[in-house]
């Protein structure tokens, strides 16, 4: 059994984080305990691994949200020597929990992928990270360097930085030495993936829960949250909140309840975003009902993706930062495929064109149908991303994209964007 | 039952799927194929291999759907 | 061996044979090429949708192959020049014409590589298939070169104006492909166009002095055994 307690509330993956860097490793085992014998052990230790992560329920933290128990048991089933990836690439801008994971709790993620390496009988682990986040580089390099030999080889691989790169087949893709772009895969990623072995790769956050989990036990893990998709949770909380920022929460949490732990709002809020910039818009008064969880957020279409919660305030000009932001993703396209490339293309341009007032007749129905379209086409989700974020916009604002169609630029126009991007990065709303 | 599938980034919209198997595919604004997802009857069988053949870049694939088991 | 066809002196019906089939494949060559060059272009048309253009090069192309066998099995055949098979696939070691039949035979590999290529391209792979296919620019101007200066029917009217309309297609086809911003750099691009202009012209001013002047029979290496005295009419 662990040596400390396991906690009976939050927080969980943020427990012992203070505000002077990463969690050196002697202060990570005071909090966490060390890890049980049975986690070291291949062989049926591995199996009961594999059990505690399926009483858990644990789901992918990346933005799919796939059970982490399947994925495991899918490449400890598949034939060749299993290679962990633990994905940091946090190519989403309004985003900031992997790279906090990264920067403050680095034994946390390193435990989880070492123990997902015994599940899957890994010999090989690589740490993918934005070469941009040099501050989570260097504490994961210190604290590769605090750890005792033995076990898989565990690397750290910086990848260039981007939106799409983070993208599974797109991380492998870096690794083996090609662009950070996605690939079209002729098998699944668990069968064959990097250097045509089954490939493990798991969000950071996912590898920090299981750290927990092997430690505690699933059924400590769904004791907080949803019953669907239990335990807690990583949020970004942006836009017109008092302390904007990275929290743990239960999943289920509503939104209000979120932006109350976020100090309140700072101003009437017109939407939230939900998921990121492959999200879905909600207006405010559903939106801070919702429950920050699968089924919760089911009914508004939206899931939780990237972890990203952001409130525009009324303030804003929706159209100013809808065309902004649906202009950024197309210049993120990897450029691989056709549709997404024209369609995306086609979307900001148009949208672009609404804001000023110079689009034509039946703009707004151009734009939905073409969004529609980048739908499903493409290697990678990027245009459905895309299309989600357009096409939720042009329901949420539809009064104030019909006006700046009308009307052209309005007066809150030339205020400078509030969405994010790593060019122009989050500020705090007026 | 047979399945068609694309592979995007291989595709250059040629074009010439859609006028060999029009019941199945039609290009958008930029002459890239829009799929209907629907499986392919016997009597389409043919017309989609030879589609599926004709395509310059191999990006579209006939796929035998998978064989049910008890 | 040869067959009763043939007698010792005067020709045979396999020399023209080779001379026909040499001068249909040219032009098949030719039409590939016009065809490829179309295909690539994407021109479509009711009438011709891209699946037409797009069998017919392959079509064509592989019937000039069947007019090239032939072309060079009758060569082989008939008794005259004493054209071995092997001279048509390892180029320049004949005895006839060696270096203006040994174009034709280097000609005749660099075409089997694209259609052997081509007839496989599925296991080749896109990337490695489009890089070979390439090679047909190469090929089709030193079967040019072979034909005037191999073929003993240059000197005629007939035979100036079809190596002069396939010349003048080819040409045109290479224009369209290149103003049409292919290859991608401008660099080799204006090389491309310039090669063909050049060797346009090359041909155009090498043609007088060269197949259609006097002794290019002996000039252009026929066995001294075969060259009739005093005249230069060559047989047939």
């Amino acid at each position: 059994m662990s040596v400390s307690a396991p906690p009976a509330t939050l927080p969980r993956l943020l427990a012992g984080m203070s505000g002077d860097g990463p969690l050196p490793l002697s202060r990570h085992l005071e909090i966490h305990g060390s890890l049980p014998a049975f986690a070291r052990r291949r062989g049926d230790s591995a199996l009961a691994l594999v059990n505690e992560l399926e009483r858990s329920g644990l789901r992918g933290r990346g933005g799919a949200g796939f059970p982490t128990a399947t994925k495991v048991t899918a490449v400890a089933a598949a034939r060749g020597r299993a290679i962990v990836v633990a994905n940091g690439c946090e190519g989403e801008p309004a985003s900031l929990k992997d790279r906090l994971l990264l920067e403050r709790v680095p034994h946390l993620v390193i435990d989880g992928a070492l123990v997902a390496a015994h599940a899957v009988e890994a010999t090989d682990v690589l740490l993918a990270v934005d070469e941009s986040a040099t501050r989570a580089v260097r504490a994961v390099d210190r604290a590769l360097g605090e750890l005792t030999r033995g076990g898989p080889h565990v690397q750290l691989v910086t990848v260039p930085a981007g939106y799409v790169t983070g993208q599974e087949s797109a991380v492998l893709n870096s690794l083996a030495g090609g662009p950070p772009k996605p690939m079209a895969m002729a098998a699944p990623i668990y069968r064959r993936g990097l250097r045509g072995r089954p490939t493990l790769v798991s969000n950071v956050e996912t590898l920090a829960h299981i750290a927990l989990i092997a430690r505690h036990g699933g059924a400590w893990f769904r004791a907080l949250g949803a019953p669907g998709a239990p335990g807690s949770t990583l949020v970004t909380v942006g836009g017109a909140v008092a302390y904007p920022g990275v929290f743990e929460i239960e999943t289920g949490t509503t939104v209000a309840s979120l932006v109350e732990a976020a100090g309140g709002a700072t101003a009437e809020v017109r939407a939230f975003l939900i998921g990121g910039y492959a999200g879905t818009w909600v207006p405010a008064d559903l939106g801070y009902q919702l429950a920050l969880s699968p089924e919760g957020l089911y009914e508004a279409g939206a899931s939780l993706g990237s972890g990203v919660v952001f409130a525009l305030p009324s303030s804003a000009c929706a159209a100013t930062e809808i065309a902004f932001i649906a202009r950024w993703l197309s210049g993120q396209s990897a450029g691989q495929c056709g549709p997404c490339v024209h369609g995306l293309d086609a979307v900001a341009t148009a949208l672009e064109q609404v804001r000023g007032g110079a689009a034509g007749e039946g703009a707004l129905a151009r734009i939905g149908r073409w969004a529609a379209l980048a739908n499903g086409r493409g290697a990678c989700t990027h245009p459905d991303g895309a299309a989600r974020f357009v096409t939720s916009a042009l329901d949420v604002f539809a009064a104030e994209l019909a006006d700046h169609a009308r009307r052209g630029t309005c007066s809150a126009c030339a205020q400078r964007h509030l969405l994010p991007t790593p060019t122009a990065p989050a500020r705090r709303a007026a | 039952m047979s399945r068609l599938r694309i592979n995007w980034i291989a595709c250059e919209a040629h074009g010439m799927c859609a006028e060999l198997l029009p019941e199945r595919i039609t290009l958008d604004d930029w002459g890239y194929p829009i799929i209907d997802e629907r499986p392919i009857p016997p009597e389409l069988e043919a017309h989609a291999r030879r589609a599926a053949e004709a395509c310059p870049t191999f990006a579209l694939v006939l796929e035998r759907a998978e064989a049910r088991r008890r | 061996m040869t067959l009763p066809l043939a007698s010792t002196v005067g020709p045979s019906a396999y020399w023209y044979l080779t001379r026909s089939t040499g001068t249909t494949a040219l032009i098949l060559l030719t039409l590939s090429l016009v065809l490829g060059v179309i295909d690539v272009q994407r021109y479509t048309s009711p009438r011709m949708p891209r699946f037409v253009v797009d069998g017919m090069h392959r079509t064509v192309s592989l019937l000039a192959v069947v007019f090239l066998v032939v072309h060079i099995l009758t060569a082989a055949l008939d008794s005259f020049a004493s054209v071995p098979l092997t001279d048509a696939i390892v180029p320049f070691v004949g005895s006839y014409r060696p270096f203006w039949l040994g174009l034709g035979a280097a000609s005749f590999d660099l075409m089997l590589a694209v259609v052997i290529t081509s007839l496989v391209r599925r296991r080749l792979g896109y990337r490695a298939w489009r890089a070979t296919h390439w090679l047909a620019y190469a090929s089709w101007p030193i079967a040019l070169l072979h034909t005037l200066g191999t073929g003993s029917d240059v000197k005629s009217g007939w035979m100036i104006a079809i190596s002069g309309g396939c010349l003048a297609a080819v040409l045109f086809a290479v224009v369209v492909r290149v103003a049409a911003g292919w290859p991608r750099q401008v660099g080799v691009r204006g090389t491309a166009l310039g090669l063909a202009v050049f060797f346009a012209a090359g041909v155009a001013l090498w043609l007088p002095s060269g197949p259609l002047g006097a002794g290019w029979a002996r000039r252009s290496g026929t066995p001294s055994s075969l060259l009739r005295p005093a005249t230069n009419k060559h047989p047939g």
